[in-house]
């Protein structure tokens, strides 16, 4: 800056730096300590004997997870939720983006207005899930797909962004012969990959992270995903402690079953790492995310 | 081109879109039919019209029925206790932003944001995995406490039942700072230079800048989410009461939806959950109602 601070100045930088540098550590340090255990000897984890750094390095937790039976499968049914929803999601929608920025459309404001509506008006969890039960989605990987398939608000972000397209350009492919359908896939779909990036990363983090669509609709373990799978583990620990605070059944009924620590933590650090790998693009594109939605509101 | 012609090209962009439209009504307005439900003494594994059609009976047992009502207030108190804790910390993401943007360490506040933004996108399940490692009996919190001979007995905070509110609205709060602060961080720079650089040509101090320009110019921002968030007064979502939650805790970390959730699909009592949704929606109804009201009263533009 080439100009001294002075005293209140640096009082400010201090203070500030220190409750922003503490709040920073608050939200960094549990991914660290979480890595750390998966690293480190299994029994020492257990009974918490790790603290701030591993200790009896060891592959194991990582090895023992791998080798758990319905690992492969749920990774699979997770990656392909995540990648086949969120692709297809972002075409549905852009798809109707687009034919709502037609304002020759028969019935437009209509249309547009009940579609939008229902972003503030739900039926309701036990409704929407009995409707897809009569359509047959349950126990079906469809139910992961299928019902995102029509984004709203993404639908609004992606509208407001095709109607900043120069109408020109449409213009003359009209001209060209060009119909619906060729203009939405060759001219005004390949100028949205910004927008489409943004909605994109957020529909595949929101795939990624769901597992209560899993808890209302699924029972066969075929088609569990990695976050459900997490959390049946956690279920098992939490009603083994709820019978031994009861104290009738104090010796391990069920017991057994139960994953131990380390496997848990490791599974988590395994649904995390993607996260991480693609964090660095989100970042890139959320404030814009944030903004356009911020605009919209 | 003709009129007829026209017509017919305006109805054939109808029918282009009408596929997709299709699906918007197939899940989100078909379900209607689902609230016959609340009419009905639904026993699962029967056909409708095989259950005794009952009027509003529903609705009046969840108010007459004393077991119904105290459940009722119960979820109702912690929903509100959640969200009420929760507008107290609304202040924070404006905070968070204008204090971040004063230090002029660029470098300092891109690191310090990357890094409180990334809960935002961690799922609760792994959150709890998180936390579960910090709080069990055997997590590093107890460990470090006992180890320091501050507490000779682990506490078990993951089972515990006390200070649950406070304790969710504290994660919410890690999870959503950071994200919420983007806005306001949008905002600031969007802010007249000029106005600054005249403050500091009389005299204004860092804090004068930050009591007289940051903060007034970001409260209209502020004012427009608090009242968008009114429409979601109710809506809590399940994921995170749903991974916290446990047999020890279930009486003060049941929200309304985990309630309905737990009623309808736990219990299978269909037609007591369908009522309490539909009562639900229509207080959701009402209440975006008043923030479409507010908001246009304030700002001169309606949400919807």
């Amino acid at each position: 800056m080439g100009k001294k601070m002075s005293a209140a100045d640096i009082t400010y930088n201090v203070l500030c730096g220190i409750v922003f540098a503490v709040f920073s550590i608050i939200c960094i340090f549990p991914f660290y300590y979480l890595f750390i255990c998966t690293i480190s000897d299994p029994s020492l984890v257990e009974v918490g004997k790790i603290v701030f750094l591993p200790k009896g390095l060891t592959l194991k937790n990582y090895r023992e997870v791998l080798r758990l039976p319905n690992l492969g499968n749920s990774a699979l049914v997770t990656l392909g939720r995540t990648v086949l929803g969120t692709a297809s999601s972002l075409f549905v929608t852009s798809y109707l983006a687009y034919f709502f920025t037609r304002t020759e459309m028969w019935g437009r404001k209509f249309w547009y207005r009940a579609v939008v509506a229902t972003m503030y008006f739900s039926a309701g969890m036990i409704p929407v899930y009995l409707n897809n039960k009569m359509l047959g989605l349950l126990n079906s990987f469809w139910i992961y797909i299928v019902p995102g398939l029509v984004g709203v608000y993404n639908m609004i972000l992606v509208k407001t962004s095709m109607e900043s397209v120069p109408a020109e350009l449409e213009e003359s492919a009209v001209l060209d012969g060009a119909g619906y359908l060729t203009r939405f896939t060759k001219i005004i779909l390949p100028l949205q990959k910004p927008i489409l990036a943004t909605v994109g990363l957020f529909t595949a983090v929101g795939h990624w992270n769901d597992f209560f669509t899993t808890q209302l609709y699924i029972t066969k373990p075929k088609l569990y995903t990695l976050q459900f799978l997490l959390y049946e583990f956690q279920n098992q620990v939490k009603n083994a402690a709820s019978q031994i605070n009861s104290a009738s059944e104090a010796a391990g009924v069920g017991g057994s079953n139960i994953q131990p620590t380390g496997i848990r933590l490791t599974l988590t650090a395994i649904v995390i790492i993607p996260i991480m790998l693609v964090y660095p693009f989100i970042q890139k594109y959320y404030v814009k995310g944030v903004m356009i939605g911020a605009v919209k509101g | 081109m003709g009129t007829k012609k026209k017509q017919w090209n305006r109805f054939k962009v109808f029918l282009y879109a009408l596929p997709a439209i299709a699906l918007v009504f197939i899940f989100h307005y078909m379900p209607l039919w689902g609230w016959s439900f609340a009419f009905f003494q639904y026993k699962p594994g029967k056909s409708l019209f095989d259950c005794a059609f009952v009027g509003w009976d529903n609705f009046t047992t969840l108010f007459g029925n004393v077991v119904m009502r105290k459940n009722l207030l119960r979820v109702l108190l912690n929903t509100f206790g959640i969200h009420f804790l929760g507008y107290l910390f609304s202040p924070l993401p404006l905070l968070f932003a204008v204090f971040l943007s004063e230090m002029h360490n660029k470098k300092f506040q891109k690191f310090v944001q990357s890094v409180t933004t990334l809960p935002n996108f961690i799922g609760w399940v792994i959150i709890y995995s998180l936390v579960n490692s910090f709080f069990s009996t055997s997590g590093l919190v107890n460990n470090l406490l006992m180890g320091l001979g501050i507490t000779s007995e682990p506490f078990n905070l993951m089972t515990s039942g006390d200070h649950v509110w406070i304790r969710m609205v504290l994660l919410q709060q890690w999870k959503n700072l950071g994200w919420s602060a983007i806005v306001y961080f949008a905002s600031i720079a969007g802010i007249d230079q000029e106005m600054f650089e005249a403050a500091m040509v009389d005299g204004a101090n860092r804090m004068q800048r930050i009591r007289y320009i940051s903060i007034p110019m970001l409260i209209p921002t502020f004012f427009v989410l608090l009242i968008m968030s009114i429409g979601n007064f109710l809506n809590t979502g399940v994921d995170q009461y749903l991974a916290f939650g446990n047999a020890l805790n279930k009486e003060t970390i049941e929200v309304l939806d985990l309630y309905v959730y737990n009623l309808g699909i736990g219990s299978g009592q269909i037609s007591f959950s369908v009522a309490v949704g539909i009562m639900k929606s229509a207080v959701a109804l009402v209440l975006f109602g008043m923030a479409n009201f507010a908001s246009k009263k304030i700002r001169g533009t309606s949400v919807f």
